[in-house]
């Protein structure tokens, strides 16, 4: 099964839900965790593990000073500004670049080829016996996440239990984590901000047809709201972690909660299972 | 007008939060922005009155003119972007992959595909009682955040260029949508939590931040939680030539003043409250043209 943890709003607990099921999953069969928040990856802080890791490029134009004729064809047809005609040369600003090759294509004097610039990684691990860990990496200041989201998502292959932990938000780097899975898990808090999210999230799922359930994390018993909601979208409410302390200082120090308190073994292995009926579920 | 941003790196540290308390205290007119263009959160805390919209159009989006495609499979040759789908012959543009960059209409010999206008959010313009706030609506899925955020932040300094501070609610994050939020602006307050996943994500967002030179801030929020990690952040900051402008203690007032929908600076002596007013007045004293 492909089970995306997602939410829209953010620090809602997708990380810790995400790994507390891999690590408990992989006591019974194998499965690769995708880490696809790759503006600020956290889950191998979770799992120290030695890794490796490989370069995430895109193809940019590299333009031959030469051969070119200044003709501003190529700045013309750019739709983001990433190449300029000034009078006397042409700029190019890579960070507005989207690598999408019409550049190289529209250039009647064949004056533009390409070159790999790196924008993030990829690195592999394998903390457990039955458990991969796949990280996707922006480098700073890059701008371009959703390429290294699809690259980690090709490192993890097709096939198997994969669960990915998406990104905060509703936008394309969710979309793109997205895309594929059999089943999403929606995190939230009970808080207007969780439940305002909450609607967005679900929104997207809705509009991919992925199936999705709820976690309520942090919950101080008072989720009327939360509850209310999911009985509108038909939504199974998968697992409620209540607020404490000791949950809160488990995960601040980067230590699995079913390890820390291995009664939530069990809870989480619960989920999975119910992760799987919803997939044989129609979406909305 | 000074520009500061709050920002964070990693998600749910208390952004919006900070943000709603601060613009309720800090003296001087103000305009806000929500940059979190995603999941704008900033009004649930301030009872905004919408006093206009419009339209944000995103990267445009390539259609295939089913009467003049003849399936010739050119497009989906070149498409880098996955967005060419092709069912029995039938070729159709996804939208959710479309980049918008022409090069199907380009290579397409009928001419059968075209780009077009495609709407992807809007910008909304209300009215608070702290100042006026500019945020967003990203249609789910939708690309560009980093262009919207700078729509957002573009109109919110054209409609109010003559307030005293402009305060920006930040996205998570640390890539496009955040170097758009932080770029321009005089300083950023990066909230973090005392954690190990707060503290990696405050060294990522430092290190783009330290590209556009702002004075840069560092508040810890819930740092009783941990107090170990609160001091290894403190500790690290000091070695980076950072300043800790506060600590803020978890406390139940927090969340029950975001129920209520109101900053929990109003009418409130909670430790919360007291914390972020001291936070207010030493961001006052280092940003005011004076402070500075």
């Amino acid at each position: 099964m492909k089970l995306a943890v997602a939410s829209g709003k953010g620090g809602t607990g997708k990380t810790m839900v995400a790994a507390n099921l891999a690590a408990v999953l992989a006591g019974t069969e194998p499965v690769t965790l995708v880490d696809c928040d790759a503006e600020a990856p956290n889950l191998h802080l979770f799992f120290p593990a030695v890794s490796t890791s490989r370069d995430v490029t895109l193809p940019v134009p590299v333009i031959n000073r030469e051969l070119c004729t200044m003709c501003g064809k190529c700045a013309e047809f750019c739709q983001y500004g990433a190449l300029t005609a000034l009078a006397d040369r042409l700029l190019f600003f890579p960070e507005l670049c989207h690598s999408c090759g019409g550049c190289m294509l529209i250039c009647p004097d064949h004056a533009i080829s390409e070159e790999k610039k790196r924008i993030g990684s990829v690195t592999l691990a394998t903390p457990a016996r039955q458990l991969r860990l796949i990280t996707g990496r922006l480098d700073i200041g890059g701008s371009q996440v959703v390429p290294v989201i699809r690259a980690a998502k090709e490192a993890a292959g097709p096939g198997g239990n994969i669960i990915y932990d998406c990104a905060p938000g509703t936008s394309c780097p969710v979309v793109e984590t997205l895309e594929g899975c059999d089943a999403c898990i929606l995190v939230t808090e009970s808080t207007p901000s969780g439940l305002h999210d909450l609607r967005l999230a679900f929104n997207v799922t809705a509009k991919l047809g992925v199936p999705a359930g709820v976690v309520i994390n942090r919950s101080d018993g008072n989720d009327q709201p939360v509850l209310d909601f999911c009985v509108e979208q038909d939504l199974d409410v998968l697992l409620i972690i209540p607020f404490d302390r000791e949950i809160a200082a488990i995960q601040c120090g980067g230590h699995l909660l079913a390890r820390e308190q291995p009664a939530w073994e069990k809870s989480f292995l619960a989920l999975w299972q119910k992760c799987r009926a919803l997939t044989g579920r129609q979406a909305p | 007008m000074i520009r500061v941003a709050v920002i964070s790196g990693k998600g749910g540290t208390g952004k919006t939060m900070v943000t709603a308390a601060l613009a309720e205290i800090l003296p001087g007119t103000l305009v806000l922005a929500d940059c979190d263009v995603d999941a704008a959160n900033l009004g649930l805390y301030l009872s905004p009155e919408t006093t206009g919209s419009e339209p944000f159009m995103g990267m445009k989006k390539a259609m295939i003119d089913p009467e003049t495609c003849t399936s010739c499979d050119t497009c989906r040759e070149h498409c880098r972007f996955g967005a060419v789908v092709a069912k029995d012959g039938n070729y159709q543009i996804d939208p959710f992959r479309c980049e918008g960059c022409g090069v199907c209409v380009l290579v397409c010999p009928a001419g059968a595909v075209a780009l077009h206008d495609h709407r992807a959010g809007e910008v909304i313009s209300s009215r608070t009682s702290r100042g006026n706030l500019v945020s967003a609506k990203l249609e789910p899925g939708e690309g560009n955040s980093g262009l919207l955020v700078h729509a957002v932040k573009a109109r919110a300094v054209r409609d109010n260029p003559d307030r005293d501070l402009f305060l920006i609610d930040g996205p998570p994050g640390t890539g496009c949508p955040l170097i758009s939020t932080a770029s321009g602006t005089d300083a950023v307050l990066i909230v973090t939590e005392p954690s190990v996943a707060g503290i990696h994500d405050l060294e990522r967002v430092v290190a783009v931040c330290r590209r556009f030179k702002p004075r840069i801030f560092v508040a810890i929020n819930r740092f009783d939680l941990d107090c170990g990690h609160a001091k290894a952040i403190e500790d690290w900051c000091r070695q980076q030539g950072l300043i800790v402008i506060g600590t803020i203690p978890f406390d139940p007032a927090v969340l029950s003043h975001a129920r209520e929908g109101i900053p929990v600076t109003r009418d409130s002596d909670a430790p919360a409250a007291q914390a972020i007013r001291s936070i207010a007045e030493r961001l006052q004293t280092e940003v005011t043209p004076h402070g500075t």
